[in-house]
C-alpha cells in the first residue's frame, strides 16, 4: 500500500500488556515523519488490567475521524488470535490481515467455564487468503525476550506499507527501552524475514 | 515544526505556552494524562491534589494571587468541584484560570456518561471544546485569554476520543500573561457574603452578555461552506465524524460550546436547506438552539446513549441502508479488565465471599470485585459513597445486617475521611476496610497523600493513616496483612460483631510497583497427586491459574488447575484456599 497516495486505516488489536500501544505508535510516528496526517486513538485506563485492547490508526493527506469507520480497515493487525478475529467485521473487503498465533485465554476459558474458540486462523485466512500469520511469540523466545513479539509484527506489516525501511528503523530505535534496542531491531528484522 | 500529541498532552502544551504557573489534578481517566505531561516542563508547579474540590481551590488561589492556574479532572470530578466553580464565578480570578472537564462517553473507565457542557450554562461560564490536539494546545491558551478579558474561570471540554487521540500539533514558545502577581485586597470580589455576593450576580449576567457578542465573531467558531443542502452544527470529536461521512457539506463548527452565538447560528440555518445537529451525549446545542426557533434534525436521528461515530453520523443522515451493517460475534468469549496476579485485594474479596457480606464498594481497581465468580462487591456510585451508604444500610437493617464498606487508600484521602467522620459523630458501628496498595493503582499508580510520593515521584510527608483514623474517633483500628487469610477473616468477623465502629486496614504494596517486591515470593505450584479439581482456586479469579480439562483413569476429577510460573507473583493466597493442601511453595515437597 502507498501511503500519500491513499488514506490508510489500520486496527491494532491485543491484550492489556502486549504493548499495542507501543506498536501503534511507532507506526505513528513513522507515519508522521514521512509528512502525512495522522491520527491515532486508543482507550486507556480499565482496559488494560488484561482487558482487551485496540488503537485506530489513521494516515494520508486528509483525515478526519481519529476512529476507523467499521468495515474500512486497510490492515487489520492482531496480537492475539481471538482479539484479531473478534474484530475481523471491521476489515473492509480485500483487507490485509498480520495475526500472532498467540492465544491468550479470557476469564471464562482460563476458568474453565469455556473452552477457547477453535478454527479461528482458518476463518481469518478465508477473508484474506493471503494472511500472514506469525508464531510472534516462538520467534520472540527465540531471540531472547518474549516482549518483542509486537515488534515481530510490526517488521511483518512493514513489507505490506511503503515507509522507508531507515524511517521504521529510526523509530523503532528511538521508541523502545533504550537497553533493548538490539533486540527490537533483531525481532524487527526477523518479522520483514517471516512476512516474505 | 509539528509534533504528534495527545489532546491531553497538547493541553499541557498549550498551558506551558500560555504561562500557566500552577497546576492541580486528582488522577481520573480519560484526563489523567495532563497533570502528568505538564510535570514535564518545569515552569509550572504542579500537584495531585486529594480531590478535585482541592485541586480547583488551590487553582483559584494561585490564580487570585496573579498566577495563570489550571484544574484539570474527568466529568464526575467536576461535580466534586462543582462548589467552588459556581461560587468562582461570581468572584472572578486575577491570573486566568481554566478548568479541564475531560468527558467519557461510552464510559470506557467511568460510572456515567453525563454530559458537562451543562456545567457551563449552570454555572454561567465560557467553554471552549477542541475536536483534534492541534486544537486542544490552541484552545487551552483561548482559555486563559478569555479566564482573563471576563473575569471568570473557563471550562475546556474534552471527551475521550480528544484527550486520547493523537494528531500532529504546532509549537510555540512560551509566553507570560499580563497579569502581575500579588494580592488583592477586594473583599466585594473575593468574600462572598450575600450582601457582596449580590453585587457580582448582575456582573455575571453582564458577563455572559458581552460573551455573547463576543461568540459572533470568535475565529474558532466558523462556517464551512459546501454543498448547501445539508448544514450540520457540530463540535469536538463529532464534528470530526461528521466531515469524515459527509466531507463536501456545509458545517457551522462551534470552537465555543457556552454561550452560543445566536446570529451566526441563524445565519447559517439560513443559508441551508436541511439543518441538522451532530453532538455527543445530550441536546445540549440542539435544545438552544430549538429555543432559537429553528427547525432542524438531532437527537430523533442521533443516539443520546454512547458515543458517535462516522457510521452513526452517516446513518442518521442518510438512513440505515446507507451504512454496511457489521456485526460482531457475540458468542466469542468476552474479554473484561480483572484484577492483576497476585493483588493484594484478591484475598480479602474471597473472605469478604466466604462470611456472605453485602460489601458496599466504591472506585478503584476493587471495583471488578463485582464480576463473576468473585460477585463479592455489590455497589459503586460515587468517590467515598461506600462508607456512607454502609451507615445508611446499617441504620435501615440493624447492626446484624452484615454490611461492610470497602474502599481503596487514594479513594478514602479523596472522599472517605469525612463518611468515616459522621459514622462516628452520629454513634454508628459500621465496619470500614480500606484497601491500602500505597498507590492510585486504577489511573495507573499515581502518587497521593498516603503514597509518601509527590507528583514527581520525590518522597513527600506521609499521613499516617491509622493516626487519622483514630483522631476521627475510631477506637477500633487493625491493620492486617490481605495474603494472611487466617488473620483477615478473624480480625473482619471481629470488627464485624464489634459494638462500635471500626477500622480495618488491608495494607501491601499494589504489585505493579516497586514495594511489591519486598512481598513478591516465589511461584507456587500445584501438586497433581492431591489435587481433587474442586476449583476453589479459580474463584480467586487470579489470572496466574488456569484450568487444564482432562479425565484421568482412577481419578474423579474432571481437570486440574495450572499455575503459570511466568505471571504467579508467589503471593500464596491460593495456597490457603487449597483445603487438599494441594498448592505448594516451591521448596515443598
Amino acid at each position: 500500500m502507498k501511503p500519500g497516495s491513499e488514506l490508510i486505516n489500520v486496527l491494532m488489536v491485543g491484550v492489556g500488556g502486549q504493548g499495542i500501544i507501543l506498536t501503534s505508535s511507532i507506526l505513528a510516528a513513522v507515519a508522521a515523519e514521512s509528512g502525512l496526517m495522522i491520527k491515532k486513538s486508543e482507550v486507556h485506563g480499565m482496559a488494560q488490567r488484561g482487558g482487551a485492547v485496540s488503537s485506530h490508526i489513521r494516515f494520508g493527506k486528509k483525515v478526519y475521524s481519529p476512529l476507523i469507520p467499521a468495515g474500512e480497515a486497510d490492515i487489520l493487525f492482531g496480537s492475539e488470535l481471538l482479539e484479531t478475529y473478534r474484530w475481523l467485521p471491521y476489515l473492509k473487503e480485500g483487507g490485509k490481515i498480520i495475526a500472532s498465533l498467540q492465544e491468550i485465554d479470557p476469564p471464562s476459558v482460563f476458568r474453565g467455564e469455556r473452552p477457547y474458540p477453535e478454527g479461528l486462523l482458518e476463518k481469518l485466512r478465508q477473508a484474506d487468503p493471503g494472511l500472514i500469520a506469525l508464531d510472534a511469540l516462538k520467534e520472540a523466545v527465540n531471540l531472547g525476550d518474549s516482549r518483542v513479539a509486537g515488534i515481530v509484527l510490526l517488521g511483518a506489516l512493514s513489507k505490506l506499507l511503503d515507509f522507508k525501511r531507515e524511517l521504521w528503523l529510526d523509530k523503532v530505535k528511538e521508541m523502545v527501552p533504550k537497553k533493548a534496542v538490539e533486540i527490537n531491531l533483531k525481532a524487527f528484522a526477523r518479522g520483514i524475514e517471516l512476512a516474505k | 515544526m509539528k509534533k504528534l500529541l495527545s489532546g491531553n498532552e497538547a493541553v499541557a502544551r498549550g498551558a506551558w505556552e500560555a504561562g500557566c504557573e500552577v497546576a492541580t489534578a486528582y488522577p481520573g481517566t480519560p484526563s489523567t494524562e495532563i497533570l502528568e505531561s505538564i510535570t514535564r516542563y518545569p515552569e509550572i508547579k504542579a500537584e495531585w491534589s486529594i480531590n478535585e474540590k482541592v485541586a480547583l481551590e488551590v487553582a483559584s488561589g494561585a490564580s487570585y494571587a496573579g498566577a495563570r492556574s489550571l484544574a484539570a479532572m474527568k466529568h464526575v470530578g467536576l461535580n466534586v468541584a462543582s462548589d467552588p466553580l459556581f461560587t468562582l464565578s461570581y468572584t472572578g480570578i486575577q491570573g486566568g484560570l481554566v478548568v479541564v472537564s475531560a468527558d467519557d462517553p461510552n464510559l470506557y473507565s467511568s460510572q456515567n456518561e453525563q454530559d458537562n457542557r451543562h456545567y457551563a450554562r449552570s454555572a454561567k461560564l465560557p467553554m471552549l471544546e477542541p475536536s483534534d490536539s492541534d486544537e486542544a494546545r490552541r484552545f487551552a491558551k483561548i482559555a486563559f485569554e478569555l479566564s482573563e478579558k471576563y473575569d471568570c474561570p473557563t471550562l475546556l471540554r474534552l471527551t475521550t476520543r480528544i484527550s486520547h487521540g493523537e494528531s500532529l500539533t504546532d509549537l510555540e514558545e512560551r509566553k507570560m500573561g499580563p497579569v502581575a502577581k500579588k494580592f488583592d485586597k477586594n473583599p466585594a470580589k473575593y468574600v462572598m457574603l450575600p450582601g457582596y455576593a449580590r453585587t457580582r450576580h448582575p456582573l455575571v449576567e453582564e458577563r455572559m452578555k458581552n460573551l455573547k457578542e463576543f461568540a459572533e465573531t470568535f475565529a474558532e467558531n466558523r462556517i464551512e461552506i459546501g454543498d448547501k443542502k445539508i448544514g450540520i452544527v457540530s463540535s469536538g470529536v463529532a464534528y470530526q465524524y461528521s466531515r469524515e461521512a459527509f466531507p463536501d457539506v456545509s458545517f457551522l463548527k462551534l470552537g465555543l460550546v457556552w454561550p452560543l452565538p445566536e446570529n451566526l447560528i441563524k445565519q447559517f440555518a439560513g443559508m441551508v436547506e436541511k439543518l441538522y445537529v451532530v453532538e455527543e451525549l445530550d441536546p445540549f446545542l440542539e435544545d438552544n438552539l430549538r429555543m432559537m426557533g429553528l427547525a432542524l434534525i438531532g437527537k430523533d436521528a442521533f443516539p443520546i446513549c454512547g458515543e458517535l461515530s462516522p457510521e452513526l453520523v452517516k446513518k442518521g443522515v442518510s438512513g440505515p441502508d446507507s451504512v454496511k451493517e457489521i456485526k460482531f460475534d457475540q458468542t466469542l468469549p468476552a474479554r473484561p479488565p480483572i484484577l492483576c496476579p497476585g493483588c493484594p485485594h484478591l484475598g480479602v474479596f474471597h473472605i469478604l465471599k466466604k462470611l456472605k457480606v453485602f460489601a458496599c464498594g466504591d472506585i478503584g481497581c476493587y471495583t471488578l470485585a463485582a464480576q463473576a465468580p468473585l460477585n463479592a462487591l455489590h455497589t459503586c456510585l460515587c468517590m467515598g459513597a461506600g462508607i456512607g451508604q454502609s451507615f445508611g444500610m446499617e441504620k435501615a437493617l440493624g447492626k446484624d445486617a452484615k454490611v461492610v464498606a470497602v474502599i481503596g487508600d487514594s479513594t478514602f484521602y479523596h472522599s472517605g475521611i469525612t463518611p468515616l467522620a459522621d459514622i462516628v459523630y452520629n454513634r454508628g458501628k459500621s465496619t470500614v476496610i480500606i484497601l491500602d496498595n500505597l498507590t492510585t493503582a486504577m489511573t495507573g499508580r499515581q502518587g497521593h497523600p498516603g503514597s509518601g510520593l509527590d507528583i514527581y515521584g520525590r518522597p513527600s510527608p506521609v499521613v499516617d493513616l491509622e493516626k487519622l483514623v483514630q483522631g476521627l474517633g475510631v477506637k477500633r483500628v487493625a491493620v492486617v496483612n490481605p495474603y494472611d487469610l487466617l488473620q483477615l477473616e478473624r480480625v473482619i468477623k471481629e470488627e464485624m460483631e464489634a459494638d462500635e465502629p471500626s477500622v480495618i486496614i488491608a495494607r501491601s504494596a499494589c504489585v505493579l510497583i516497586p514495594q511489591f517486591k519486598s512481598v513478591r515470593k516465589k511461584p507456587v505450584k500445584v501438586d497433581l497427586e492431591k489435587c481433587d479439581g474442586c476449583k476453589i482456586c479459580l474463584q480467586l479469579m487470579c489470572p496466574a491459574l488456569t484450568w487444564a480439562a482432562k479425565t484421568e483413569p482412577g481419578k474423579k476429577r474432571k481437570g486440574h488447575p495450572l499455575i503459570d510460573p511466568l505471571q504467579c507473583a508467589g503471593c500464596e493466597i491460593c495456597l490457603q484456599v487449597c483445603a487438599e493442601a494441594a498448592i505448594k511453595r516451591e521448596d515443598q515437597s
